[in-house]
Parts: C-alpha cells; sequence; structure tokens
C-alpha cells in the first residue's frame, strides 16, 4: 500500500496537452512583462488586459468551440458566419418583433444548435468531410445574414442598451488620471464574464466528463475509440452540436459590445479562432488540447496586436502579417518539441544526475 | 458437458463484396480453457473474431452466450455492445488512445456516470498495474510506454473487465519471450478463474505451450475441433494448409561460398544513424544470405535502417561494389540497387487505399521519376507477372491493397522490390504476422534470390526461420554487434548462447 501511494504521488512528465499549455502560459507571460518592461503606459494598467478580453469575448467563446471540435480531430469553419447570422438576427428580433433579451438570448442558442445539429449530423453519421460541411455552413449563414437584413443595422431595444452598457467595475484595479486626480475604475463587461465561465466550463468538460475524454480518444485515434467501446458518431455529433450552441452565444456577446449588425460582422472569426486554438496548444490533428491553452491564446494574439501597434506599425496589414508569423512559429514550435520528446527532457536539467547522487555520497 | 459452455457460434455466414469470408462455421468455447483459433492468412479468423466483437455483422448464424448457467442467443450490434455482454479482445494492433494516460486507456467508456472519477481511477489502475505486474504508471501518457507494455495494458483493461470471453488477437507477435511467459502466465491465471479464452497466434509452440484445443479453419470453412494431445504439430500444419507437409523438410540451403576477389556488394565501416548510436561494420557478398538476430529491441531494425538511409545516418563509411557512395536517404540506397522491406508493414510498406497494381510499381516508379509515369498497360503487365510468379490472392490488380490479408499484402511489398531487380534486398520481419504457408513460400523465396545471385539480409524473430535461410548471422544485444556465427555455427543452440551472453 504505502509503494503504492508513493508510486502515485510520483512526478510523471507532462503529457503532451500539459506540455504545449505550459509553453503557450509562459510565453505569453513573457510577451506581456516584455512589453510592460519596454513601452510602459498601456500596458502597465490591468485596464489594458481588461480591453483585450473585452473586446475579443465572442473570439475566446468561438476558439473555445474550435478547440473542442479540433480536440475531436475535426474542424468548425462556420464560427464566423453564425456569429454574423445571430448579431443580425437578435438585432432584428429586438427591434422589429418586440422580442425580450431572455428570448433573444434563446434565440442565439436556437440558431446555434440548429446548425451545430445538421453539421453534427452530416459529418459523423453520414461521414462527409468536416471541412466541407462547415465551409456550407458558414456560406450558408452570411447568406442567412442578407437575407435576415441586407442593410446595416444598430440594436435600439433599449432593456439591450442597457444590458450593453452594463460594466462590473473593480475600483482597485483602477488607475488615477494625473490631471484631475479621478479615479476610473477598471471595467468589465459582460460578455467577458460569460466567455471566462464558458472556459471554465469547457475546462471541466473536457477534463471531468466522459464525453470530454470520449473526445480525447476519438481524436487520438479514432479506430482505436471504437474498438475501446467509445460512441464515436455520438461524441462526434455532440463535438459539433456544441460548437454551434457556442457559436450562437458567441454571436450574442458579440452584439452585447458592439451593438451594430451588418453582413461582414465578425469576418474571418472562424480564422483567429483556430488560430489561437492552436497557438493554445491544441494540435490540428486532434487528441492534443486545452481549453485554457486557447484563452492565453487569444490574449496572445491580441498581445502581439496591440505590441505592433504600440510599436508604431499602425497599418492594419502588419497585425496580419505578425499573426501569420506567430502561427506559423508556434507551429514549428509544438512539432519540434513534440518530435523531441523523449529525446531530451527538460526535467533532466532539474534533476540530480544519477553520478552526482553517487558522488554526494561517497 | 455442455454446461461448460460458455460461448457457441452455428452456423455462421458471412460475406463481402466478391468473397465469401466464412461459411457455416460453428465455434464452442469452454469456461476455463485456452481455445486457439488456427488457420492460414485468409482462413476467416480475422472475420470470425471480428463477428464477434461486433465490427462485423453476420448474414445468418446464432451466437449463444452462457449468462448463470442459462443460454441464451444473442445479436452483438457494436464493439460496446459486446464489452457490455462480456466479450472482451485485444488485438494485434494496439487498440488504444497514445495520447491519453494509462489509467484512462484501462477505464475510458466503462462504469456509470458522466463524470470522470479521476482519483478512484488512477488508483484502481495503478492496484491492477501492481497486480499483473505491468511495468507503467497510471498517470503516464501511453505514447511514452513501449509497444509491448502497450499491450499488456490492453489486456489489463479486458482483464479488468469481468469478461466471460476473452479474445486475443495476435498478442505475442510484438512481445519478447520474458514478456510472453508473464503473458502466459496471465492467461492461465484467468483460465483457472472460469474465463475462456480465445486465442489466436501464428506461433504454434505458443499453441503447444498453453492451449487445451484447437479449432481450424481453411478458407473461410470449418475443419475441425480438437483436443490438443490428439493433434501433433505436424498434422496442425497439415490441417491448416489442406496438405501434407512436407515443404519444410526438403528446403535446403547450400553452402555459401564467396566469390574470392570480388568486392562485397555492399559494405560499411563505423556506420551510425540517429537511432543506431553504437558505429557497427558490415558487409555482403553477392548472393549471400545473411542475418541480424537478437531479442526485440536489439537494435537489429535500427540496423538495417542505417544501411538503408531509413534513419539519419550520422557516420561512417559505406561502399557498393567497392566504390565509396553517399547514402543518407532511401531514394540513394535505392539507386544502388538496395531494396528494404520495412518491418512495419502498415506503416512503412502498404499504400493502404492504392491499388495491388499501383502499390507493387510504386519502387520502379520513384526510380523512374513520377514524371515519366508508366503506362496503364505497363504497370499491369508487371503487376500481373509478379502477382503470378508470387501468388498473391487478390480479386483483381485494381483491388485496394487494405481489403487483401496480412500475407498477401506482405507479399506484394516483396513484389515491389522485386521488380527494381535489386542486386541487395533487406528484408526486415518479412514473415511476421503471416501464416505459415506463406512463411515457407517468403523462405524459399529468399534462398532462391540468393541462388539468382542477389544478396539478402534476412531478419525474424523466429530463430528457426534464420537457420534455415542464413549462412551467416550478426547476433546483436543491446544495441551492439556481439557475435557472428558462419556456417555449421549457424544452429539455434549457439544463437541462443551468443544471444545471451553466455561466451562473455
Amino acid at each position: 500500500m504505502n509503494r503504492q501511494a508513493r508510486t502515485l504521488r510520483r512526478k510523471e512528465p507532462l503529457t503532451d496537452t500539459q506540455l504545449l499549455l505550459t509553453i503557450t502560459i509562459c510565453i505569453f507571460f513573457a510577451m506581456y512583462i516584455a512589453a510592460m518592461a519596454i513601452w510602459g503606459g498601456g500596458f502597465l494598467r490591468p485596464q489594458q488586459l481588461f480591453d483585450m478580453l473585452n473586446n475579443n469575448a465572442s473570439l475566446i467563446i468561438c476558439a473555445c468551440a474550435l478547440t473542442i471540435v479540433m480536440i475531436g480531430g475535426g474542424i468548425d469553419i462556420s464560427v464566423g458566419g453564425l456569429t454574423a447570422l445571430v448579431v443580425m438576427s437578435c438585432v432584428v428580433f429586438l427591434d422589429d418583433f418586440g422580442g425580450n433579451i431572455f428570448t433573444a438570448v434563446l434565440l442565439s442558442m436556437g440558431i446555434g444548435l440548429a446548425f451545430g445539429c445538421v453539421h453534427g449530423l452530416l459529418i459523423s453519421y453520414l461521414e462527409i468531410q468536416p471541412f466541407i460541411v462547415t465551409l456550407a455552413g458558414m456560406f450558408f449563414a452570411r447568406g442567412m445574414t442578407t437575407i435576415v437584413s441586407i442593410d446595416p443595422r444598430t440594436a435600439e431595444h433599449a432593456g439591450f442598451l442597457l444590458l450593453k452598457k452594463t460594466r462590473l467595475e473593480i475600483p482597485w484595479l483602477g488607475y488615477i488620471v494625473k490631471k484631475t486626480g479621478k479615479l476610473i475604475p477598471a471595467k468589465i463587461e459582460i460578455g467577458v464574464i460569460v466567455a471566462l465561465v464558458i472556459v471554465l466550463i469547457v475546462f471541466f468538460m473536457l477534463k471531468k466528463t466522459r464525453f470530454g475524454r470520449n473526445l480525447y480518444a476519438i481524436g487520438g485515434n479514432s479506430q482505436s475509440a471504437l474498438m475501446l467501446g467509445v460512441n464515436v458518431k455520438r461524441t462526434r455529433f455532440l463535438s459539433y452540436l456544441i460548437s454551434g450552441l457556442l457559436s450562437g452565444i458567441a454571436g450574442f456577446v458579440y452584439l452585447m459590445h458592439t451593438g451594430a449588425a451588418n453582413a461582414t460582422v465578425a469576418a474571418g472569426a472562424e480564422m483567429n479562432a483556430i488560430a489561437s486554438s492552436i497557438i493554445g496548444g491544441t494540435l490540428l490533428t486532434g487528441g492534443v488540447g486545452n481549453v485554457i491553452g486557447t484563452l492565453f491564446g487569444v490574449l496572445t494574439l491580441t498581445t502581439i496586436k496591440s505590441i505592433v501597434v504600440t510599436s508604431g506599425l499602425r497599418d492594419p496589414w502588419w497585425q496580419t502579417i505578425t499573426t501569420g508569423a506567430m502561427l506559423c512559429f508556434f507551429i514549428l514550435l509544438q512539432s519540434v518539441v513534440l518530435s523531441n520528446r523523449g529525446k531530451f527532457k527538460l526535467s533532466d536539467l532539474f534533476r540530480k544526475k544519477k553520478t552526482d547522487v553517487i558522488l554526494e555520497k561517497n | 458437458m455442455q454446461n461448460d459452455v460458455v460461448l457457441k457460434m452455428r452456423g455462421i455466414n458471412i460475406s463481402f463484396p466478391g468473397v465469401k469470408a466464412l461459411s457455416d462455421v460453428d465455434f464452442t468455447l469452454r469456461k476455463g480453457e485456452i481455445h486457439a483459433l488456427m488457420g492460414e492468412n485468409g482462413a476467416g479468423k480475422s472475420t470470425l473474431i471480428k463477428i464477434l466483437t461486433g465490427v462485423y455483422t453476420k448474414d445468418s448464424g446464432q451466437i449463444f452466450i452462457d449468462t448463470d448457467g442459462t443460454e441464451s442467443e444473442i445479436t452483438i450490434r457494436s464493439p460496446q455492445d459486446a464489452q457490455n455482454k462480456g466479450i472482451s479482445t485485444v488485438y494485434q494492433e494496439i487498440t488504444l488512445c497514445p495520447n491519453l494516460t494509462v489509467a484512462e486507456n484501462i477505464y475510458i467508456s466503462r462504469g456509470e456516470g458522466s463524470l470522470v472519477n479521476w482519483k478512484k481511477m488512477e488508483k484502481d489502475a495503478g492496484a491492477l498495474l501492481e497486480r499483473l505486474n505491468i511495468p507503467a504508471r497510471p498517470r503516464q501518457q501511453l505514447g511514452s510506454c513501449s509497444l509491448a507494455v502497450q499491450q499488456m495494458i490492453a489486456i489489463a483493461r479486458a482483464v479488468d473487465m469481468d469478461c466471460k470471453v476473452l479474445i486475443l488477437d495476435e498478442p505475442t507477435s510484438s512481445l519478447d519471450e520474458k514478456e510472453v511467459a508473464m503473458l502466459f502466465g496471465l492467461m492461465r491465471d484467468l483460465k483457472a478463474q472460469g474465463v475462456g479464452i480465445i486465442f489466436v497466434t501464428h506461433f504454434l509452440e505458443q499453441v503447444y505451450e498453453v492451449c487445451d484445443r484447437i479449432t481450424v479453419l481453411r478458407n473461410g470453412e470449418l475443419v475441425g475441433e480438437y483436443e490438443i494431445e490428439n493433434l501433433p504439430q505436424v498434422q496442425l500444419v497439415a490441417k491448416m494448409m489442406g496438405k501434407e507437409l512436407d515443404d519444410l523438410t526438403d528446403m535446403d540451403k547450400k553452402e555459401f561460398v564467396p566469390v574470392q576477389d570480388a568486392a562485397p556488394v555492399f559494405e560499411a565501416s563505423g556506420l551510425t544513424s540517429s537511432d543506431c548510436p553504437n558505429p557497427f561494420d558490415f558487409s555482403i557478398s553477392k548472393g549471400e544470405v545473411n542475418g541480424f538476430t537478437g531479442l526485440l529491441g536489439s537494435g537489429r531494425s535500427e540496423s538495417v535502417r542505417a544501411i538503408f538511409g531509413a534513419d539519419r545516418v550520422t557516420g561512417g563509411k559505406v561502399k557498393v561494389n567497392g566504390k565509396p557512395v553517399k547514402i543518407s536517404k532511401p531514394i540513394h540506397a535505392m539507386k544502388h540497387g538496395i531494396g528494404y522491406l520495412a518491418e512495419d508493414r502498415k506503416r512503412d510498406g502498404i499504400i493502404a487505399d492504392l491499388s495491388v497494381r499501383e502499390n507493387i510499381i510504386l519502387a520502379l516508379q520513384v526510380l523512374k521519376g513520377f514524371f515519366r509515369p508508366f503506362s496503364r498497360s505497363e504497370a499491369e503487365a508487371f503487376a500481373e507477372e509478379y502477382v503470378k510468379a508470387l501468388a498473391i490472392k487478390t480479386a483483381s490488380l485494381d483491388t485496394p491493397i487494405k481489403s487483401l490479408s496480412g500475407g498477401n499484402q506482405q507479399k506484394v511489398i516483396l513484389a515491389r522490390w522485386l521488380l527494381t531487380h535489386p542486386q541487395y534486398l533487406i528484408l526486415d520481419e518479412p514473415t511476421r504476422g503471416i501464416d505459415i504457408g506463406t512463411k515457407v513460400e517468403i523462405q524459399k523465396l529468399v534462398l532462391k534470390l540468393a541462388e539468382d545471385g542477389v544478396s539478402v539480409t534476412f531478419i525474424s524473430s523466429e530463430i528457426e526461420e534464420m537457420v534455415r535461410t542464413c549462412s551467416r548471422l550478426l547476433v546483436m544485444r543491446d544495441r551492439k554487434i556481439v557475435g557472428e556465427l558462419v556456417g555449421p555455427a549457424v544452429q539455434q543452440s549457439v544463437i541462443m548462447k551468443t544471444i545471451a551472453g553466455g561466451g562473455d
């Protein structure tokens, strides 16, 4: 018993998922601290971090959706289109059809679930390539957005505007404007809280539920998973269903941030979400990934962008170029790290060599 | 007697497009017995197993399982369903998920509730691994375990599921002797607990070591069920092949005498690669058959991979026909007339979705260059020639190779290399996981090639095969060449001694 307890307590080498997560978190902090040291100013204020979250709450939720699907070895590129459709539908619903906030939320989730359900059925039960299915879903959703309203719209529903304006204020993280001596508290939007709660729920789901573990299994090797008795089809179906649901929520969160809708809302969001997931340590090949990493992936991506802007490269293409370079760097790093596993152990640096121990004894 | 039966299959039929895979097969498994399911490749063993595990659905026939003394007919819909009904399987290829932890692999998709209790799972897994003496830790990522350990974890999973029927499909093909002994110990324990075990293997000795009964299949039909005492090994082989087996005895290797002053076909000195850190010297003459032998993991495959440039070559000098050359990639080796049949057929050999024809011409096409493709009729002529020469059983030249049986897949890969007319052919475990008939054919082919002047390096886990074919053996231990046996010294007992290091 004693021996067994000891074996259990022994430090295990990190799994691939944990290793990639650690790398992402370290790089994010290194980058952020470097930015604080070099540019100071905005980076020193907590509000900078909160603004990153405020501006990207819906991206975080989309990236969670992508992480789930990618862990299962699939892909969902409809999240951006779906976000746009939900944003437009909600504005029209609230303003023209007298909907209230509660039913608008239900509508967002309903649209997401409907798309997710169709994607899931086609992909897992009819075994069509996920890329094609969700590409079709993306075009369909974008097209539907224009049908719902061809003109750009702005939300005017009073209750919704109130919700949109609501901020969680944290005075002690705020800063004092030097000229007036006034304290401006740190402000967090409702959407951020929704996003963070979703991150936590998804984290729990992936770590603790059977569905989550089955998802890793089918992403690792779907044939083996089948042999192990995992219901591969249902698990895959559920992953797309959840992805759809999250995209719907992301749409509502997006609307809470901007309050405006047009046909190009969240353009390219799916690509940003994929990039964030990958930077966060999720492998496109499936089976490896973590939603906490995804959160840091979004933050890393955003930090890079604000560093680019702060350093004076204000033209928008610099941001996309940096994103590209960043993505390339991370993929390279991941593949180098994973392919060299076992050949060189980081922990060996910290662990005493056997010879050292023997020398000490003598 | 009838009450002892735990599993009964009656009149099982199944066909695939173009093939009747099983016709009217009966199978009976009793409580607490180890029952060998034997047959050549393509005899229908795997198909029968897959019906039992719910991967295939039978066309007709009945399956009965005994639950607490009452016999009831069951239908097996999926692998999950089979597990629930007490039928567990451990496959030849590891069917676990390498990205999950050891504990998860043991407990995934089992138990109630939708939450995972990590603490309990890891504790239980720890206890189970310890009880079965498996050198793995519950929280270790499965991919970091050796193949043999992964196999044992798969067995641990099956054992832990309180199965009534345990199917072991070629479980020993990736285990070394010590591990096989451990596995057999485990099987006997389970047998004592009343589990019925179906054991599928190509190793005849292993069948006679642990099994109680044998069921023999041939060409999708039942040949018969025998008590092990009543069926001597020779007769078993005869039943499997459907003919009397004198093939083994008439195979006679000739004493090899190298041409005196000719430079060796291939010569390497101080060769090292990323996976083979210890420098080694090696040479082979025209028409010679030599081999690397040693225990699993002793560096046999790594050595020949270094010769072929399949791993990153880090040092050493190489000469082909006396001329110094550089081989750092397989294509270099191929251009010098070297062929390499890789150990892992699934990974390094077949291209599963391509047809037999495309798989056969692949190596030659690579040598010719992809921008000068063979015409369809040329390719067909090549393929046809070798399908005939090697008696490859395939529905047509356009059949995807994945639908062929293991032995026939191996022959296709052999054909691929023979088509390039190599002067030096490396065969790494060409007989693994294939039936005895094909094994004999391949060994004969090796000897025939040597007669025709091709040099062959042959690697096999079965020492008898090496003794039968090789005139010179390099014995490896711990990734080093520890001995070289020539001519009369190539005998089972001498090899064993050298491997064990008795001479030191």
